[in-house]
């Protein structure tokens, strides 16, 4: 199977920034890929080109369609939630249903309906009068129902509590996801993502600065939890990080031999979020 | 067709207030101020002793009425009927204008256009659907409300009347409410023409606008009016700036307005009624007559070239 988005040389400036910085990567189908980085780094951009709601330079090609030329087609292939408030506040939960079900060639009105009926939106109650993480629910049942090989989901817990993000993410991998869709995720909570993700990738200023797949993430990236002693012999093989803990020096390392590690002292796979934070240091300074 | 159908099911939704209350609303308050005209003529014309139906003078009246007088009556009922249109249609011309400034704003500001264009429907569609839901939908709708509110102010009326013991059921079969009702339907495709180029100008200033959008329709034309009147630019074309005020502002901004088309053919109808205007002015005849003028097709022209840039804004506008 041909790959999902096939993007080279993307470029995007604004009046005074440069969103997009001749960027090129390939997504296959099947996958869950998360695209994280710091605020303005890029992320939202990205996507609106995917999705074919801003002008960009370079080839772009998601799904076999030109964004730019044919974005109502490939909508009807395409999912997408931005942040939570974006359903119109004077709609009702049965409008929406009827309205989606009717202009959208692939959406499935009984489940649709099902996964309303584990919820507890009204048919009547406009959305004006629901919580946040009401409204998500009520897109969220939209999405799922609508039989799209894309997904797009650009900061989709943003506000939510616990216990919304939780469910959202648990109905979207029970329910939603398999090997012939594909999701691509932003968000700043990736503690939250980090174990749904297939693939990882890290945008700044820009430009692609990681992207690769979890499993060659864990190999590449090594953390080592380090006795004082040993710190020094540490630092002499260039980690990417460092942080104390207790009196332990923590080491980041990026492409070091794992056995020449474990001589140091105690290794594991880093977080995505301390994975994050050492390669965007001196973002903001 | 389906997906026109519910985008303008979509739009009467949104806009429910605009397009069916304001006229139901306008009618019941027209009919509550008839009534009390009338109960107050009533009053005042029993605190001084005057009894229009007196003595079967009234009665006496109509039955000496001939051919030509009651035409006249026939023409003051068909005038009763007509005049609850003419508040309604009033309303309506507000509420398009600001139903059209909105309509590809709204839902930029409140950035549910993202949900919007998350379904696989084209911007012409989006946009044609908002045209029509402005120059088709609220007129037809206002036009059935002002047909039911001219039908009950009638039957007031005759009651009214008949309080007095009269008998003015007869008098009823002299108006011509089909004839009224034909005339009302029949104007809305030339309202559509009509008001092509405001609907145009209007929803381009919303498609385009980053705020504001009210502020900019009313005042780029105006500042342009003014700066051709300082400086007198039209004379380069041996027009007036008075041609520009009346052909361009108020053309582009009022159109909207049900009627102004006549205001337009004002001088030549009269002309052709012999300096006597009478209520033939809204026969189909007259209406279609708008047809044979220029400045209408002129108008829908340039009408529908700004809502293609109105399309093009709404593909392209990047601000969400």
């Amino acid at each position: 199977m041909s790959a999902v988005i096939t993007a080279s040389g993307l470029g995007k400036r604004y009046k005074n920034s440069l969103a997009l910085d001749n960027v090129s990567f390939q997504i296959e189908p099947g996958r869950i890929v998360g695209l994280i980085g710091p605020n303005g780094a890029g992320k939202t951009t990205a996507l609106k080109a995917i999705l074919g709601l801003t002008d960009f330079t370079g080839q772009l090609n998601v799904l076999g369609f030109d964004p730019r030329k044919q974005r109502d087609k490939l909508m009807g292939e395409v999912c997408f939630i931005a942040d939570v408030a974006v359903l119109p506040r004077w709609i009702r939960v049965h409008q929406a249903v009827d309205f989606v079900a009717n202009v959208h060639p692939r959406f499935d009105r009984a489940k649709c309906e099902a996964f309303l009926a584990r919820t507890k939106l009204q048919p009547n109650q406009r959305v004006r009068q629901m919580s946040k993480g009401m409204i998500v629910q009520l897109h969220l049942a939209l999405v799922m129902a609508i039989d799209a090989r894309l997904l797009i989901l650009d900061e989709p817990t943003l506000g939510l509590d616990i216990l919304y993000r939780k469910q959202f993410y648990q109905h979207l991998l029970e329910d939603y996801f398999d090997e012939n869709k594909t999701i691509i995720v932003t968000t700043h909570q990736v503690e939250e993502v980090e174990h749904i993700l297939t693939d990882l990738m890290f945008i700044r200023d820009g430009k692609i600065v990681l992207d690769s797949d979890m499993d060659a993430i864990g190999e590449r990236f090594i953390e080592v939890m380090v006795n004082a002693d040993k710190a020094d012999a540490a630092r002499a093989l260039k980690p990417l990080d460092e942080r104390q803990v207790f009196g332990k020096s923590i080491f980041l390392f990026d492409g070091v031999q794992r056995a020449q590690l474990e001589a140091l002292g105690e290794v594991r796979r880093p977080s995505v979020s301390d994975l994050f934070v050492a390669t965007m240091k001196g973002t903001y300074a | 067709m389906k997906t026109f159908y519910w985008l303008v099911k979509r739009e009467f939704w949104e806009h429910r207030g605009g397009f069916l209350w304001a006229p139901i609303i306008t009618g019941g308050i027209f009919l509550l101020l008839n009534i009390m005209t009338i109960i107050t003529a009533e009053v005042v014309g029993a605190q001084h002793g005057i009894n229009f139906g007196a003595g079967g003078n009234l009665r006496h009246v109509i039955d000496n009425m001939d051919a030509g007088d009651m035409s006249h009556v026939a023409m003051a009922l068909d005038l009763a009927m007509y005049s609850a249109m003419g508040l309604i249609v009033t309303v309506l011309g507000f509420v398009v204008f600001f139903y059209c400034l909105g309509s590809l704003y709204d839902d930029r500001r409140d950035r549910s256009i993202l949900f919007w264009k998350s379904l696989p429907i084209s911007d012409v569609s989006t946009v044609l659907s908002k045209v029509a839901s402005a120059t088709l939908l609220a007129p037809f709708i206002a036009v059935i409300v002002g047909i039911v509110v001219g039908m009950l102010q009638l039957i007031i009326l005759a009651i009214v009347l008949s309080f007095h013991g009269i008998n003015v059921w007869q008098l009823l079969v002299l108006a011509h409410p089909f004839r009224v009702m034909a005339n009302l339907v029949g104007y809305i495709p030339v309202y559509l023409l009509w008001a092509l180029p405001s609907v145009g100008w209007l929803m381009l200033c919303s498609a385009w606008a980053r705020s504001k959008p009210f502020l900019w329709a009313i005042a780029l034309p105006i500042a342009t009016g003014l700066l051709i009147s300082w400086f007198d630019i039209m004379g380069l074309f041996h027009l007036s700036a008075g041609w520009f005020w009346s052909n361009i502002v108020a053309r582009g901004l009022l159109s909207v307005f049900p009627g102004t088309n006549v205001a337009f053919t004002a001088e030549r109808f009269m002309h052709d009624n012999g300096g006597q205007p009478n209520l033939d002015f809204m026969n189909l005849a007259q209406t279609y007559g708008s047809l044979s003028m220029p400045q209408l097709w002129i108008g829908m022209i340039v009408g529908a070239g700004l809502i293609a840039i109105a399309v093009w804004f709404r593909r392209w506008r990047d601000d969400s």
